[in-house]
């Protein structure tokens, strides 16, 4: 690799740059613009869009700033009338093949097509399109649609799905027109074994991928007096849902969220991170006991592994079938505030679990897809025998799960001045949570809130820090050593690993299937950053989108004076009136599940 | 160990040993499981490539050029009475499977257009007559 430097010019000025850039990383160090459509550093380094292109002195075509690599002595011209004419000509060409239905399109405040059109002063498109703008809408999958006529083919979701997810269950079939972005034999995602994290959304310039819309059913529900309609906000929601209405990246909101939920007309507001806590319990619990058997030199699958991210666990299922025995059993917090809801809260309330809807606020598409897996109706098993239900009476434990953009949305179409809102409280009793639960909503925060309770209950002693900073951070694959003395005195040492995005879960699940994984304890995130940054939150271009939001989250569990799951007084007394003690044969019933073993291509291999 | 060859290659080999000279699915997964390879990425391989096909193809493939040079001789009336003789629509494959007929890119047989192949073999100068016989040969011969 060649480092040394090279002498440059942009726009006339003089440069020193690391010569192994490109125009375009040059340029953006000297602060220099140069707009893109396909373009995410070390992800989709392509050349496909060829918005991009620059002058090159000495060349006689046009450069593709982002594929070109500098030179010592390269001349380059940023924003000549040939730059800019060749630029809208390709975006006129683009448009061309685009629908001009921008009013009607989910994407539309954040289309980046349309943005730059704008910018570049497109009034109108003179070419006839060349192709069939009347492909039908993808919606096999629960939680993303596609809609291919708006597709750029810039290549982003085929590379993020590939590189940084590993999943791969997209490329561009076809050639010339006849191009689009394809599963194999033209499947439907929700034919395939796309895991639903939604990465995809995230990062299209346009409105060919987005969220499952389900916005009408929580209305429909919300507008039956019969039913008692709840929502739960998940930990990440609250550092994100801001955004929507113009906030700053990374503001917190959980009173102004709560207070606009409670304006939607729920029933009862609660927090998904009282799920959190009864989940640590739970896992917390499972951890012990199966590190307890393993030092006793008893067998039990270790490494445990985390279970809260229902992309993850498609992936696994998929990918390493044979590696789900090291899963927590645990349901995801979610699908725990649903069988909760339905049981606990609604004995407690004298209400017909019939007639309780839970709705879920996510960051996260994947959730779509988990709250309808079957095996995910315990409440409706419980009360099957004691109160008779027929068949059509069934329910799910969570009836409807929504992202925080869809939420944004429904704030907005009932005009909710979001940032002038009071701050107010969830309701009781299943709105108490701790700083280890809100902290769920980061890459490490699982781990971290695992650690908090189980360190307590192995040494007998408090942690000598509440934050463990060694679990922080937002490199994709961290490890730490916990060294623990039992209360008979006994060292322990608790090697724990942490993964976010299913490309470095990759690596760490490699270990585990080959017999060589070091660790006790794996928490792992499908979405890169964790859940802050999950395929449901808002769309947002800052660089340090997952830091800022990281920040507010562990800014709040400080600002909490309940920093440990098992001392969350709610969490007490649920297992005083109800589950008696984690892992209990009621609580196996209700708050933990079982998985699928997933031929890898299963629906592919299905002839049609 | 066996060599590991070219994706192209290999998808030649399972086209060509296949009874209906096309990749099946459940053959490509194999491909794919043994390699380690998407199916999705060999799927936009084997559609990018126009001698691949996904779908069950007749025993002859017929493949027409309509390229410039075979445009310009006509070969747009050639293509008609090609269809009209195996009454099947190009990309269709015959009642009887003995044909399948496709469009082909330039087989730089310009010289000699309008032009095209049936299966390995090449014919040109078509007309109308020429095409009723080398059909009717092939279909003598099955």
């Amino acid at each position: 690799m060649e480092n040394k430097t090279v002498n440059i010019k942009i726009n006339g000025n003089d440069y020193t740059v690391d010569g192994s850039l490109t125009i375009l990383k040059a340029c953006r160090q000297a602060g220099i613009s140069i707009p893109t459509l396909c373009y995410m550093e070390n992800i989709c380094e392509e050349g496909s869009c060829g918005i991009c292109v620059v002058e090159v002195a000495k060349s006689h075509t046009l450069q593709r700033a982002c594929i070109t690599q500098v030179y010592d002595g390269m001349e380059i011209q940023t924003n000549t009338s040939r730059v800019r004419q060749a630029r809208k000509t390709i975006l006129e060409l683009i448009l061309a093949n685009h629908p001009q239905d921008c009013l009607n399109c989910a994407a539309s405040e954040i289309c980046e097509l349309r943005k730059i059109s704008y910018d570049l002063g497109i009034d109108e498109t003179p070419f006839e399109p060349t192709k069939d703008l009347d492909l039908p809408l993808d919606t096999t999958s629960p939680a993303i649609v596609r809609d291919l006529n708006k597709c750029i083919l810039c290549r982003r979701c085929v590379k993020e799905c590939e590189i940084v997810q590993s999943v791969n269950v997209i490329e561009i079939a076809g050639r010339g027109i006849n191009s689009k972005v394809s599963c194999f034999m033209d499947k439907g995602l929700g034919e395939s074994y796309c895991t639903n994290c939604g990465q995809c959304i995230k990062v299209c310039p346009v409105g060919a991928l987005t969220e499952k819309n389900d916005v009408d059913r929580v209305w429909d529900y919300l507008a039956d007096p019969k039913k008692h309609v709840v929502v739960q906000t998940a930990p990440a929601v609250r550092v994100a849902l801001g955004e929507e209405f113009g906030m700053p990246v990374g503001s917190l909101v959980t009173g102004k969220m709560a207070a606009g939920v409670r304006r939607l007309g729920f029933d009862g507001v609660f927090d998904t991170d009282f799920a959190a806590d009864l989940t640590i319990l739970e896992e917390g619990t499972e951890f012990i006991g199966r590190l307890t058997k393993v030092l006793n030199g008893e067998s039990a699958h270790l490494p445990l592994i985390t279970s809260c991210s229902p992309g993850w666990i498609k992936f696994i299922e998929h990918f390493f079938p044979k590696c789900l025995p090291n899963v927590s059993s645990c349901k995801s917090p979610q699908q725990m505030f649903g069988a909760v809801t339905k049981t606990y809260y609604a004995q407690q309330k004298n209400l017909d679990p019939r007639d309780v809807i839970c709705v879920s606020v996510m960051p996260c598409t994947a959730k779509k897809y988990e709250c309808l897996r079957p095996e995910m109706d315990d409440a409706f098993d419980h009360w099957k025998d004691k109160l008779m239900l027929k068949d059509e009476d069934h329910f799910q434990d969570v009836d409807v799960a929504i992202t925080t953009r869809e939420l944004g949305r429904m704030m907005k179409e009932v005009g909710i001045d979001f940032e002038h809102l009071p701050e107010e409280s969830f309701d009781s009793p299943l709105g108490e949570s701790t700083g280890a639960a809100v902290i769920f909503g980061a890459t490490g925060g699982v781990m971290e809130a695992a650690l908090r309770t189980v360190y307590e209950v192995v040494t007998g002693q408090a942690l000598p820090k509440v934050e463990l900073e060694i679990v922080r951070g937002m490199k994709g694959i961290r490890t730490a050593d916990i060294p623990m003395v039992s209360a008979d005195g006994k060292e322990i040492i608790a090697k724990v690993a942490i993964a976010s995005g299913l490309g470095n879960a990759r690596v760490l699940l490699e270990e585990v299937s080959n017999g060589t994984s070091p660790y006790h304890f794996i928490e792992i995130m499908a979405c890169p950053g964790g859940c802050l940054n999950g395929g449901g939150q808002p769309i947002s271009n800052d660089p340090n989108v997952c830091e800022k939001r990281a920040a507010a989250l562990y800014s709040q569990d400080e600002a909490i004076t309940i920093r440990k799951s098992h001392d969350n007084p709610e969490i007490k007394k649920i297992y005083e009136n109800y589950f008696e003690k984690p892992n209990s044969h009621l609580a196996h019933e209700l708050l933990h599940t079982s998985y699928v073993e997933r031929d890898l291509y299963e629906l592919e291999k299905e002839d049609n | 160990m066996e060599e590991k060859k070219h994706l192209l290659e290999q998808l030649h080999d399972i086209q060509d040993a296949d009874k209906e000279h096309h990749l099946s699915p459940k053959k490509v997964v194999e491909l794919s499981e043994k390699h380690g390879y998407s199916p999705a990425k060999v799927y936009g391989v084997e559609t990018f490539y126009t001698m691949y096909s996904t779908e069950p193809r007749g025993k002859h493939i017929i493949r027409i050029c309509e390229n410039q040079s075979c445009h310009m001789a006509n070969a747009k009336n050639i293509i008609q009475h090609l269809e009209k003789k195996l009454e099947t629509s190009v990309g269709g494959t015959t009642k009887d499977g003995l044909f399948t007929l496709e469009l082909s890119s330039c087989l730089g047989m310009c010289s000699v257009s309008p032009a095209m192949m049936i299966d390995d073999v090449p014919y040109g100068n078509l007309t109308e007559d020429r095409i009723n016989e080398i059909i009717d040969s092939y279909k003598e011969g099955k």
